[in-house]
C-alpha cells in the first residue's frame, strides 16, 4: 500500500479523463490530510474526486443553513467524519446524569441531519463510525455501567448499524474495525492531535482513505463479483492426484483445519452473491473427487459456477471462465498458492487481482481480511441465487478453447533446463520425486537414494535428469529419465516421471530430444518405452503414441536415424 | 551525530516529504523559508523525522523550535 507522500505525489497527475464525483466533507476535526489521502487513494482507482471540504467544526451549520456553501456546492456523496475524541469531549462537559443519554442524543441528531440533508439534496451519505476510547474511569465495570463513556460509545455504534440497515443511502465506514486490526497506538499519535485537532496518525491515512474509496467505488458499481480458486494447497492441503482422496488435507487430518476455516470462508462470499470459479492443473474427474466425496468437504460441486481442471495454462482458462460469466476481469480475484501461476495470469491479465498469498496456509484468511476485497454497496435475494444461474451458463458455453498463442507464450517464458546424470547433489531430489510422481509417471518404478546411486554407477543404466528454469524463478529438478541397455542397439526406457507443475511447457519433446542424441551418439538404433496403468497415470497413456512412437507388442518403438527433433522452446543450460 | 550530517538527512526528508528538490536546508531555516512548509505540512515532517531517526518529539517539543537549528540540538538530547 502507497504511504501519504506517495499518494500525496498523485495528486500532482492528470485527473482531467477519469471519472469525476462531487464529494462533500464534514469534519469535526482536522480533514485536510484525509482528503488529499482520499484523493491520492481514488486517483489510482481511476476516480477524481473534486471534494468540497466545510470549515472545521461546521456540520450542524452547513447542514441546517438553507444557504450553506454544501447546498451550492451539490456533492454526490457527503462523507461525515465525527471523531471520538469530540465525542468524548460532548461527554465530559454533560451534567452527571445525562451520561446515560449520550448514545441517544447523538443517533437524535444524526438523523435530524439526514432528513434535512435527503431533503434538499439527491446525496448519498458515507458516515464514519466511532473508534473506541477507554476512558479507564470505570474499569471493566463499564461494560457493565451504561453510564460509563465506553458503554455509550458502542451503544452509539451499534445504534448506527441499525440505524444504516433500514436506512436507504446511509452506509458506515467502518474505521472502528481499522482500529481493532491496527491498535490505537497505530491510528491516533497525541502529540499530533494536540498540536493540530488531527486525529489520525500520518501511517493511518492510507488505510482510512482505501476503506473509504472501496465504498465509494462500491456505490459507482465498481467491485469485485468472482473468486477463482485453485485446489490443491488453495483449497485442500496436498495435491490430489498423487496424495489421493484419503490422504489430502481437509478437516481432521494434518493442516486441514486451516483449508476448512478457509473453505466456509469461500462458502460465505458464495451465499452473499460471489461467484466462485475453480481453475486447477488437474484431470477434470480426479479434482471432482473431494468435492463429491470427501467427507470433510466444506464446498460442494453446486457451490462451483464454473469449473475448470485441465492441464493448460490458467491465463487461457482464466480467460475461458471470464468468457462464461461474461464480467469483467477487474472484477475477478484469483487465489493461488502457486507463484508462478500468479505471475503468470498477472502477467497475461493484468486487470485481475491476485493477491500475493502467504507462504503458510494457517494465514491465508487473516491475510485475506485485511486486503477487504469483497466491499459492496448492496445485497439482496437474487445474490444468493446467482450460482445457480451461471452454472447454467456455463453448460451451454463449454467452448473448445483456442490456443492461438501458445508458441508465443512459451517463447516468452525464457525456459532454460540443466540436464545431468545422477549425482550426489541430486540424489535426494530423484528419489522424492519418484516417490511422489504418480500421475506422470509411466512404470512408475520407485526408488529410494541407495537405489539411485546403484543406477548412478551402473554401467547397463543411463542417467537423466532434467530442471526447469524460466523467467518467474527456478522450478528445481522435475523430470527423470533412466534408460537401461536391452541389446547393443536397443535402449529401453526403464522411467519416465515428471512433475506435473511443468506440464504443456513442452518438455516431454525436449526430453525425447535429450535421450534420442545421446542414443545416436552412442549409436543405438531404438529406443522402446512401455506404459504401466495404474490407478493414477491414466494422463501418460498415450504419451508414447504423442510423442511418435509406434505400437508393438505391448511396447512403443521409437527408430532413432529418422528421428526429427521435436519443436520446443527450451534451451539447455 | 554530527550536526551537519543531522542536516543532510534531514534536508533529504524536506525534499521527499514536500516533493521539491529544490530545498536546502541550513540550521537558520524556518517556515519562511521555504514555501510548501505550513503548519499541516509541519507535522508531516516531524512524522517523517521522527520515523527516520527513531525517536518521538513530545507535544511542547513540536511548537517549541524558532529554526531548524533548534530542532537539531532537541533532537541531539534525545541522544541522535
Amino acid at each position: 500500500m502507497k504511504d501519504f507522500s506517495q499518494l500525496k505525489k498523485n495528486l500532482k497527475k492528470d485527473f482531467s479523463k477519469l471519472k469525476t464525483i462531487k464529494i462533500a466533507v464534514l469534519g469535526d476535526s482536522a480533514t485536510q490530510f484525509l482528503i488529499q489521502a482520499l484523493r491520492g487513494t481514488a486517483f489510482d482507482e481511476g476516480l477524481n474526486l473534486d471534494i468540497w471540504e466545510a470549515d472545521f467544526n461546521q456540520i450542524e451549520r452547513q447542514i441546517f443553513d438553507p444557504n450553506s456553501e454544501l447546498y451550492s456546492f451539490a456533492p454526490e456523496i457527503i462523507l461525515v467524519f465525527q471523531s471520538a475524541h469530540k465525542l468524548l469531549g460532548k461527554y465530559n462537559k454533560y451534567k452527571v446524569e445525562q451520561h446515560p443519554l449520550l448514545a441517544a442524543n447523538e443517533l437524535e441528531i444524526i438523523k435530524n441531519s439526514f432528513s434535512v440533508l435527503t431533503q434538499k439534496l439527491n446525496a448519498k451519505i458515507i458516515y464514519y463510525n466511532y473508534t473506541e476510547i477507554e476512558d479507564a474511569v470505570f474499569g471493566n465495570f463499564a461494560n457493565k455501567t451504561e453510564s460509563s463513556f465506553l458503554f455509550q460509545l458502542r451503544k452509539l455504534n451499534y445504534e448506527l448499524m441499525l440505524y444504516a440497515a433500514k436506512t436507504n443511502n446511509f452506509y458506515l465506514c467502518d474505521i472502528s474495525s481499522i482500529q481493532n486490526n491496527f491498535g490505537k497506538q497505530f491510528l491516533f499519535q497525541s502529540a499530533i492531535y494536540i498540536n493540530t485537532e488531527m486525529v489520525l496518525s500520518i501511517d493511518a491515512l492510507p488505510i482510512v482513505a482505501a476503506k473509504t474509496i472501496a465504498l465509494i467505488s462500491a456505490l459507482e458499481g465498481k467491485f469485485k463479483k468472482c473468486l477463482i480458486v485453485d485446489l490443491d494447497n488453495t483449497m485442500w492441503g496436498g495435491i490430489i492426484g498423487d496424495d489421493g482422496l484419503e490422504n489430502i488435507q481437509i478437516g481432521a487430518l494434518g493442516i486441514g483445519k486451516a483449508f476448512s476455516e478457509f473453505q466456509y470462508w469461500i462458502k460465505k462470499l458464495k451465499q452473499r452473491g460471489i461467484i466462485i470459479a475453480v481453475c486447477s492443473k488437474n484431470t477434470e474427474s480426479v479434482a471432482k473427487e473431494p468435492f463429491e466425496k470427501h467427507p470433510d468437504m466444506v464446498l460442494h460441486l453446486e457451490d462451483i459456477a464454473v469449473f475448470v481442471a485441465n492441464w493448460e495454462n490458467k491465463a487461457d482458462n482464466i480467460r475461458q471462465i471470464q468468457k462464461i460469466l461474461n464480467i469483467g476481469f477487474d472484477s475477478m480475484v484469483f487465489l493461488d498458492d502457486n507463484p508462478f501461476e500468479r505471475n503468470i495470469v498477472r502477467e497475461n491479465i493484468p486487470q485481475i487481482c491476485v493477491p500475493e498469498l502467504p507462504e503458510d496456509p494457517a494465514e491465508y484468511l487473516e491475510y485475506l481480511y485485511t486486503l477487504n476485497l469483497f466491499e459492496t454497496a448492496s445485497f439482496s435475494k437474487e445474490d444468493t441465487e446467482r450460482t445457480q444461474l451461471y452454472q447454467v451458463e456455463a453448460q451451454r458455453s463449454r467452448v473448445q478453447q483456442n490456443f492461438t498463442n501458445e508458441d508465443d507464450f512459451l517463447k516468452s517464458l525464457n525456459m532454460l533446463s540443466l540436464v545431468e546424470s545422477f549425482n550426489k547433489f541430486n540424489t535426494p531430489r530423484v528419489s522424492q520425486l519418484s516417490q511422489r510422481s504418480n500421475q506422470f509417471n509411466l512404470r512408475t518404478v520407485r526408488y529410494d537414494d541407495a537405489d539411485i546411486e546403484k543406477l548412478a554407477n551402473s554401467k547397463d543404466h543411463f542417467t537423466f535428469s532434467f530442471t526447469l528454469n524460466d523467467k518467474f524463478g527456478d522450478n528445481g529438478l522435475i523430470c527423470v529419465v533412466i534408460l537401461r541397455k536391452e541389446n547393443a542397439s536397443t535402449l529401453f526406457i526403464d522411467s519416465w516421471f515428471m512433475s506435473c507443475r511443468v506440464l504443456k511447457r513442452g518438455m516431454e519433446n525436449f526430453v525425447l530430444n535429450s535421450i534420442v542424441e545421446f542414443a545416436k551418439d552412442k549409436c543405438y538404433s531404438s529406443i522402446i518405452g512401455e506404459y504401466v496403468p495404474t490407478a493414477k497415470n491414466e494422463m501418460v497413456k498415450e504419451h508414447y503414441a504423442n510423442l511418435g512412437f509406434t505400437e508393438r507388442t505391448e511396447r512403443w518403438h521409437l527408430d532413432v536415424p529418422s528421428y526429427e527433433t521435436k519443436k520446443n522452446f527450451i534451451r539447455t543450460k | 551525530m554530527e550536526r551537519s550530517e543531522i542536516i543532510q538527512k534531514i534536508n533529504a526528508i524536506f525534499i521527499e516529504t514536500l516533493d521539491n528538490d529544490d530545498i536546502i536546508i541550513t540550521e537558520k531555516s524556518n517556515a519562511n523559508d521555504v514555501e510548501e512548509w505550513d503548519s499541516l505540512t509541519h507535522i508531516q515532517l516531524v512524522v517523517a523525522i521522527e520515523k527516520a531517526f527513531k525517536i518521538r518529539f513530545t507535544s511542547k517539543e513540536i511548537q517549541s523550535w524558532a529554526n531548524v537549528g533548534e530542532m537539531i540540538s532537541n533532537m541531539q538530547e534525545k541522544g541522535i
